[in-house]
Formats: structure tokens, C-alpha cells, sequence
């Protein structure tokens, strides 16, 4: 090991102590939130945006870490939340004892979660992204035409006697250990062997099968995980807003939303969804009520996402990341400790090499593109 | 002398064209094959039936006297067939140490492994970094594979490849568009792990490099074995050098020089 080495451990140290650092102080002002702002429209935003958090994160774990982009996620949310309501107008469930439904909810979707995934998945790019669409619009219509999910009028969650003042608290509180358990979760994954294993699917499938990875298992596996959460959050979700219809439950913007959140932050990252969704969903809903006419605030925040799609296509961690990283290398003596590589000068490609070269080799391996 | 790996009497069309016919090629166990032809003559289809990136349409693969035919890609990998590819295909978005740890731990079936611990183990990286150490690229370790030269991205592949110890390794065109340099040191690479014991079946159109490396050579025209036998034999194979070069002692209809 070289001093270049070392010096950069002692870096990497450094900086996980101050995310550390990070992470704690915004959760405890992500905790203490309800304490001091207890209107209930702004508590009512915030359960929505950590709804959001934890389902981004969820999505991600699948979509942003194995480059296959589901626009279907919302039938696991509609069907926990309908699993819920099933269950409890099936059973007669009231007060406080519903929400020991929630787990049912989240394994409910994971199981509807294999099928979906064994048909969805054997397709890649643009023809999965229209086969979880398709799924999503059967599901969408299955719930609009059975009798058992109460048909077009949907299903309404039991009252909950709760002091209205602080009735938006436990909803706060349960989305909050979902959002905590979802990240750590993606954290975790991200740098595992299954996380490497969907990287590695992301940059190039059929490289990584020829390297022994068993792709379908692990693309299966990554779908059925971001169902279980999806799922959990549909339950939560429907108790919150004591209803669900067809079209909300299985609602396409709730995939959108999802998915351009994630864009926003960060595919593939772990931060990113978290800050996409903590940025775009109270701002959506202080559009919504800024202006009277929804559709001026629709178009408001469409155009801020195109904005944000032409300036920073990566989304914003990494953008921000590599300013950081770029701007770390321009300070003088950084980079001085830098190990040289033995053999480099007989490695290098010839100076006559058509330019075209490396690109051509990047060319096939990338199965989605740059993102 | 046993076969490692045997293609028997493979066919394999796609559309209209016939990419191999009846076509049977064996790898000794130990040997270092070469696999030569024109563009065309199914080298590379040969390649991914083996691997099981196609599916033959007839005729059977056997890996070891075993029967691997339409084995999948990961199946293949398992059973210790390694390969690399004409366009070399690398992570991209991942770092050269974690393209590494991609394909450690593959070999074998069954054993449960908890998927949720962290990639490669010391023991993993240890053996990682000694293969790029061997390949020469160990001081790009933790770059992003996307930085790679066309050249190291060849290493980088041969590497990863060798992380999970093949029994036979599959090489697609080792030596295009690599200077001659770095031609020596692939070729002195698969020399020395040849001596440790690893068999190699190589597609190569750099006729030095084929004749220099290989114990045997087999010829491929119109997705049929045309020659076998050792390089200095097929040297001067006159329908080697029909399917070669389009003409023989005999055609009058030679191109103008």
C-alpha cells in the first residue's frame, strides 16, 4: 500500500463521519417535525412527502439499481391499499387493530409481484417500461370492475376516533420507520453482492450472465423487494385517506411521480430519491396551493422538471457530486500521492489508434444508455 | 488426451444464412486452440452456441464429456467456460475493481450465500487485485471501467474472466485493435496460465499471433471445418488458403495485384 492509499482512506473516513453526521441531524429534525409545526395541512403534506420518500427509495432499489424503468409500481401500491380495505370491511376491523393489516398489505403485493415480474421481465428497455404500463392498466381496470373491491365507488377505511389535533402523528410516525427502514434497506443493497449484481445488469445483462450472474433470480428478487414496500405504503396511505378508488389507488401519476423523483434526485443512488422527493413533493403540493387553477400549477411544475431534465439529465446528486469531486481535484497537491500504474505505458492505446476506438467499445455495453 | 469442450456436428442458421453446418470442433484439455476463417465463417456464432448465447438449431455440446447443449450463459460460466467478446463488453458504470467482483463467487452451484453482505470478501478482492496485478491494470483498481482504454478494457475483460478460475477460456479476437506491445504481453498472459493448466480456445484474425500461441489450429469456411492440426500443418494448407485468401495454385482467376 502506498501513502496515495492511505491518505485517501483517511479521506473516505472523514467523509462518511460527516454523511454520518448528516444523516443523524436530518433525522432529527425530520422527528421532531410534527412537534413544531402542527397545522394539519402542513403535517398532511408531510406524511404525503415521506409516502413519497420511502416509495422512490423502494422503486430505486429495483428500477434505478438494475436500469429497468417500471412505470407499474403503482398496482402494488393500489393493491396494498386495497388489501387493507378488503380486510378490514371483510373481517369487521375497526379502531387501532387495521393497522396490523399493513404487513398483509406489503406481502400481498409481493406475492401479485412474482407473476408481474416473471412476465414483465422478460423483456428489456422500452418494451418492459409498456409491459408494466399494460399491466398496471388491467389492475387499474379490475379494480374499477370487480364487485369485491367495491367496483367504480371503491372502499372506505373505518373511522378512527383520534384527537384531531395530533391525528396526522402516528401516520407521520409510521411512514417515518417505513422511510428509515426502505433506505437503510437501499443502502444496504446498494453495496452487496445483490446490489453489484443489479449494477452489473443495469451496465450490460448478457455480460453479466456470462459471468455466472443468475440475472432473472436477481431482477425477480429486486422487484418483489420495492412491491413489499410499495405494498406497505398503499396500506398506510389508504387508513390516511380514509378512501380508495380505482383510479386513485392505481393511480399512473403515482408511477410518474415515482419515477421522476427519482430521476430528479439521483437514479441509482441512495440519496437521490430521498432529496427528490423531500424537494418536488412539498413543492408540488405549494404549487397546488398557490395557485387556484390546478392546471397553472401542473404546468408550472412541468416545466421546472424539464428544466431540471435539460440541466442535469444525471439528476442532482450526481451532478453535484462530480462538481464536488472536480472541484476537490483542481486544488493543488491532492492529487500528488497517486499510485502510478507498472505497466501503464505499454497499456495505453497506441497515440495512432482510430479515436473512434474506446468509444466503439463503450458503444454495446451499455444495454439503457447513458442516464 | 481427453476434450474438454466438443461441438458435435452443430448447426445453426440465421434467417436465410447457414452460420454454422455441421460443424464439430474439440479443445483438448490443456491446449491452447486457435480458430481461424474469414469474416463470416462462423467463429464468433460458434462461440455463442458454446456459451449458450445462442441455441443450436442441431448437434450437441459437451463440456467434459457431459452434455451442456442451450446451456445458459450463467450455466456455462458455472461449469467453467469463460469468454470474452469481439467488442469487448465491460461495466461500464461500475469501477474495475467491482467489475472484478461481478463474477467472483459464481462457480459452483447451490451453496447459499447471504446475498445482502457486502461485495467481495478480503479473500475475493485479494485474488481480484493479484489478477490485475497479472493483467497490469491493479493502479486503475478503483477508476470507473468507463475510463479505460480500449486496450485496458481488453485486460480488464480477461481479468474478470480469470477471477473465477475457467477451466476454458473462450477468447474473441484477444489481439484486435491493440498495439503490438500489449499483443506480446495478452500473448506471454495466456502462455503462463496455459502452464498452470487452463485450456484456451482462441478466435483471432492476427496470423502471428495464431500461429506463435496455438498447439492446434482449426479452420472455419462457411460454418464448417475445413482444416485441423497443428499451426505449421495448416500454414500451408492449400484450402486454408482458399478460404483465406479466395485463391489457389490452380484459380486463373486471380485478383489483380
Amino acid at each position: 500500500m502506498t501513502g496515495g492509499t492511505l491518505t485517501s482512506a483517511g479521506r473516505s473516513r472523514r467523509a462518511t463521519a460527516w454523511r454520518a453526521g448528516g444523516i443523524l441531524v436530518l433525522l432529527a429534525a425530520i422527528a421532531i417535525f410534527p412537534l413544531v409545526f402542527t397545522n394539519a395541512l402542513v403535517t398532511t403534506i408531510a406524511v404525503d412527502t415521506l409516502i413519497f420518500v420511502a416509495a422512490a427509495s423502494a422503486w430505486n432499489i429495483f428500477s434505478g439499481y438494475s436500469g429497468y424503468i417500471s412505470l407499474g409500481h403503482a398496482v402494488f401500491f393500489g393493491c396494498g391499499a386495497y388489501t387493507v380495505g378488503i380486510a378490514a370491511r371483510d373481517w369487521h376491523l375497526t379502531g387501532n387493530a387495521v393497522f396490523a393489516l399493513i404487513p398483509l398489505a406489503a406481502v400481498v403485493a409481493a406475492v401479485i409481484a412474482v407473476p408481474f415480474g416473471l412476465v414483465a421481465l422478460r423483456v428489456r428497455r422500452h418494451t418492459f417500461v409498456v409491459v408494466t404500463i399494460a399491466i398496471f392498466f388491467i389492475f387499474q381496470l379490475m379494480a374499477a370492475n370487480f364487485s369485491f373491491t367495491g367496483g367504480t365507488s371503491g372502499l372506505s377505511a373505518p373511522f378512527l376516533a383520534w384527537n384531531p389535533a395530533t391525528y396526522n402523528d402516528p401516520f407521520y410516525y409510521l411512514a417515518l420507520a417505513i422511510v428509515v427502514g426502505t433506505v437503510g434497506l437501499a443502502w444496504l443493497i446498494r453495496g452487496s453482492r445483490f446490489g453489484l449484481q443489479l449494477r452489473a445488469i443495469r451496465d450490460d445483462e448478457d455480460r453479466a450472465r456470462g459471468l455466472g450472474v443468475r440475472t432473472m433470480r436477481v431482477k425477480l428478487a429486486a422487484f418483489v423487494i420495492s412491491a413489499f414496500v410499495i405494498g406497505m405504503l398503499g396500506g398506510l396511505w389508504f387508513y390516511f385517506i380514509t378512501q380508495v378508488l380505482p383510479q386513485s389507488g392505481f393511480d399512473p401519476l403515482f408511477d410518474l411521480s415515482v419515477a421522476l423523483i427519482a430521476f430528479f434526485g439521483g437514479l441509482g443512488t441512495v440519496s437521490g430519491p430521498v432529496l427528490g422527493a423531500l424537494i418536488l413533493v412539498p413543492a408540488q403540493q405549494y404549487f397546488t396551493e398557490q395557485f387556484t387553477n390546478d392546471y397553472l400549477s401542473q404546468i408550472v411544475f412541468g416545466s421546472l422538471f424539464l428544466v431540471v431534465i435539460l440541466l442535469l439529465p444525471r439528476g442532482v446528486i450526481p451532478t453535484v457530486g462530480e462538481k464536488i469531486a472536480s472541484w476537490r481535484a483542481r486544488r493543488p497537491g491532492r492529487m500528488a500521492g497517486r499510485p502510478a500504474a507498472p505497466l501503464a505505458a505499454q497499456l495505453s492505446v497506441p497515440p495512432g489508434a482510430p479515436p473512434g476506438a474506446a468509444a466503439a467499445a463503450a458503444g454495446p455495453a451499455g444495454p439503457d444508455g447513458p442516464r | 488426451m481427453s476434450a474438454l469442450l466438443r461441438a458435435e456436428h452443430v448447426s445453426k442458421a440465421f434467417g436465410g444464412v447457414q452460420a454454422l453446418s455441421d460443424c464439430t470442433v474439440e479443445v483438448t484439455r490443456g491446449s491452447i486452440t486457435g480458430l481461424i476463417g474469414p469474416n463470416g465463417s462462423g467463429k464468433t456464432t460458434l462461440f455463442n452456441v458454446i456459451t449458450g448465447y445462442e441455441r443450436v438449431d442441431a448437434g450437441d455440446i459437451y463440456a467434459d464429456d457431459r452434455k451442456i447443449t442451450n446451456a445458459p450463459p450463467e450455466r456455462a460460466f458455472a461449469l467453467g467456460i469463460g469468454r470474452t467478446f469481439q467488442l469487448t463488453r465491460i461495466f461500464p458504470r461500475l469501477t474495475v475493481m467491482e467489475n472484478m467482483l461481478v463474477a467472483t463467487q459464481h462457480r459452483g452451484r447451490g451453496r447459499w450465500r447471504n446475498p445482502l453482505a457486502r461485495a467481495g470478501g478480503p479473500a475475493d478482492r485479494r485474488r481480484a487485485m493479484e489478477l490485475l496485478e497479472f493483467t497490469g491494470i491493479a493502479g486503475h483498481a478503483t477508476a470507473l471501467a468507463d475510463t479505460l482504454s480500449y486496450g485496458q478494457r481488453k485486460l480488464l475483460e480477461l481479468a474478470y474472466v480469470l477471477v473465477a478460475d475457467p477451466e476454458v477460456v473462450l477468447l474473441d479476437e484477444p489481439a484486435g485493435g491493440v498495439n503490438p506491445s500489449l499483443i506480446q504481453t495478452i500473448a506471454a498472459r495466456i502462455r503462463e496460465l496455459n502452464a498452470r493448466g487452463t485450456t484456451f480456445l482462441i478466435v483471432e484474425h492476427n496470423m502471428d499471433f495464431v500461429m506463435g500461441i496455438c498447439d492446434r489450429v482449426t479452420v472455419l469456411d462457411y460454418g464448417t471445418v475445413v482444416a485441423s492440426g497443428p499451426p505449421e500443418i495448416i500454414r500451408s494448407n492449400p484450402r486454408v488458403l482458399d478460404a483465406y485468401l479466395g485463391i489457389t495454385e490452380e484459380d486463373d482467376d486471380a485478383p489483380i495485384p
